[in-house]
């Protein structure tokens, strides 16, 4: 093996930061869900999917990446938002494993839905031209867009951050992931929350899409391994922990640039094992609180 | 007093039936190949309805929801085709070998598995499963990588005097028929053990069963394990079958079929995972005639099944004619 310098190790690093951003993106909207509803998005990938094509089309369609930017979320919300309103919310009080087959299905039916609509190769992508080309970082030439998932990450999961501990609607949504009934006697319409909360969270993964789109190829299959990739965060960092989401999303994006350096034959591999040390260690996560998990 | 004898009749029947319910099944399935309208199918359907068998120890009666079953279907199906393809072991040797190695495999997952509780277990035993895909996937010399494992032959055998031709598809549903009876007449006898109750209690109280003073972590592992050996052998039985093992064999998809057909068909009964492993391949089986988003119609039919027949079609029949019996009951 060529001889690794510290400087490669490093920019490394940063590839192992941008694509972690995109993990903790979908992590974070997971972990929300999960923390208010009590409900694993098993269709989170096919969200990630759907915003992914989105991105692409609103992209053609407007010409511009930031009203694309603007667009997706919105729209892959407002799927989230009916998707929660008709087939999630009858389930409610019905065993919690109910919600995670129903959007197991629905998974099956959102990728169909994007095969019949763009056709079973996917559609082409590239980097938006504000974003190519590569900016100096004192280590050596870092792609300009992979430093723009860094920073617009920090800056939507920063959003959201201000929103969940500073608003009104913030406080609500917090006290209803600890007690929902007491919400409920205090005169909130806790479904609301639910499903505002269910849309925040599904949009937050189509805007992971449309971020990672032009990073991998957009098909029809891109969410089936991203799903089982954002599971892994998910326990790694602790079920249920926003702060947890964020650090196991930017450590197993480390772990496997590091491992794709090293050994890249075990890249895939790396993360999985990854969480079977977690999961041996501290069954709870990093982050998690220990009655949560078992 | 003719109305009576009419109502008398079916809890009577479904009673007898539920008392002898493996030989009820094998009665069912050993004419089910003669009016299926090809025999491939009909080898599909016992094959996964095994497969759906084996799950269904889990997601039924204990209340695990695994997403990671397909790992152990595959194992089974991958090693049984290297032994025979690398080590030429006989079929029934390497079937063993298959089986045997899907328990392992169940036995380390399940180790890891079971330490997380409710929806973390799904998650958990999912991305668990990913590992050995991804395993396999990457062990190109062995397992043929992304092409899948090719080229595992069966030769014919004789029994008894008569020699078999194996290649034949009825012959063969035969053969695979005896290993797919002696596996249900093995989970039968489970569920009708003690242990079989306790993995039940599981289901209906956890705590409830280890304040009993049962072993709560020691039964789930146990039923674990003895689910992945189920499903290992219905992988072996199908890499016989196909003669080539699929590198999807492994992949969590497979898993969401199991869930799928187990839901279908009827979590929790004896017979309802073959009902729906056989609505689920002969659906998808006319469905791909007309349409190429056959993916499409399953979502949607699983989805109506979870909203609005949860107890699946066996088990809403069932539900159906034990109401009635009760009724039937209490008239006398």
């Amino acid at each position: 093996m060529a001889e690794i310098s510290f400087q490669l190790l490093l920019l490394q690093l940063m590839t192992g930061l941008a694509l972690g951003a995109i993990y903790a993106l979908l992590a974070v909207g997971l972990s929300l869900i999960f923390g208010m509803l009590t409900v694993v998005n098993f269709a989170h990938g096919a969200f990630f999917m759907v915003g992914a094509f989105l991105g692409v089309y609103f992209l053609g369609l407007t010409g511009s990446f930031w009203f694309s930017l603007v667009l997706t979320p919105l729209a892959v919300g407002a799927i989230g938002l009916l998707c929660e309103r008709f087939l999630v919310r009858p389930l409610y009080g019905r065993g919690i494993d109910y919600p995670l087959l129903l959007t197991f299905g629905l998974s099956y039916v959102m990728i169909e839905s994007m095969r019949v609509l763009f056709g079973l190769e996917g559609v082409p992508t590239s980097v938006p031209a504000e974003l190519k080309g590569v900016v100096d970082l004192g280590i050596g030439s870092f792609p300009t867009y992979r430093l723009f998932l860094i920073v617009a990450t920090a800056v939507i999961i920063g959003a959201l951050w201000l929103f969940i501990e500073k608003t009104r609607y913030g406080l609500i949504i917090r006290a209803g992931s600890r007690d929902p009934e007491i919400v409920r006697i205090l005169g909130v319409d806790i479904a609301r929350v639910w499903l505002i909360v269910f849309g925040i969270g599904t949009a937050i993964a189509g805007l992971s899409g449309l971020l990672a789109a032009p990073t991998r190829a957009v098909n029809a299959e891109m969410g089936i391994p991203v799903l089982a990739e954002s599971f892994v965060v998910t326990v790694v960092g602790g079920m249920g922990s926003l702060p947890g989401a964020v650090v196991a999303g930017l450590l197993v994006g480390v772990v496997f640039s590091m491992t794709s350096l090293f050994a890249p034959e075990y890249a895939e591999l790396s993360i999985f094992v990854l969480m079977a040390v977690v999961l041996l260690v501290r069954p709870q996560g990093l982050f998690g609180k220990a009655g949560l998990m078992g | 007093m003719t109305k009576t004898a009419q109502t008398d009749f079916l809890p009577r029947a479904t009673a007898f039936i539920a008392k002898h319910r493996v030989a009820a099944v094998l009665a069912f399935l050993m004419i089910f190949p003669l009016v299926m309208p090809y025999e491939a199918l009909a080898l599909n359907i016992l094959i996964f309805g095994l497969y759906a068998v084996g799950f269904n120890l889990l997601f039924g009666y204990t209340g695990l929801l695994s997403f990671g079953h397909a790992a152990f279907f595959g194992v089974g199906s991958y090693l049984t085709g290297i032994v025979i393809i690398r080590f030429g072991l006989s079929w029934w040797m390497a079937i063993a070998v298959g089986t045997a190695c899907a328990g392992l495999v169940g036995l380390v997952i399940g180790f890891l598995a079971i330490r997380t509780r409710g929806i973390y277990f799904s998650m958990v035993t999912l991305a668990l499963g990913q590992i050995v895909y991804y395993a396999f996937y990457k062990a190109e010399n062995w397992t043929g990588g992304e092409n899948g494992l090719r080229g595992i032959t069966v030769e014919n055998f004789g029994i008894f005097g008569i020699q078999l031709d194996i290649l034949n598809p009825l012959t063969k549903y035969y053969v695979l028929f005896v290993f797919v009876a002696a596996a249900l007449w093995l989970v039968s006898r489970i569920l009708a053990s003690p242990f079989g109750a306790v993995i039940e209690s599981i289901r209906e109280n956890e705590g409830r069963c280890a304040a009993c003073g049962y072993d709560v972590a020691r039964a789930k592992l146990l039923i674990f394990v003895l689910s992945s050996l189920i499903c290992g052998l219905a992988g072996a039985l199908r890499a016989l079958h196909l003669s080539i093992v699929p590198i999807d064999s492994l992949h969590y998809l497979l898993s969401g079929q199991a869930v799928m057909m187990c839901l279908l068909g009827g979590m929790g009964t004896f017979f309802g995972p073959f009902v729906g492993a056989g609505v689920f391949l002969y659906l998808e089986d006319v469905a791909t005639v007309f349409t190429t988003h056959w993916m499409a119609v399953v979502g949607v039919i699983f989805m109506l099944f979870v909203l609005y027949f949860p107890r699946g079609i066996w088990g809403t029949l069932i539900h159906r004619w034990q109401a009635r019996r009760v009724h039937a009951g209490e008239a006398r």
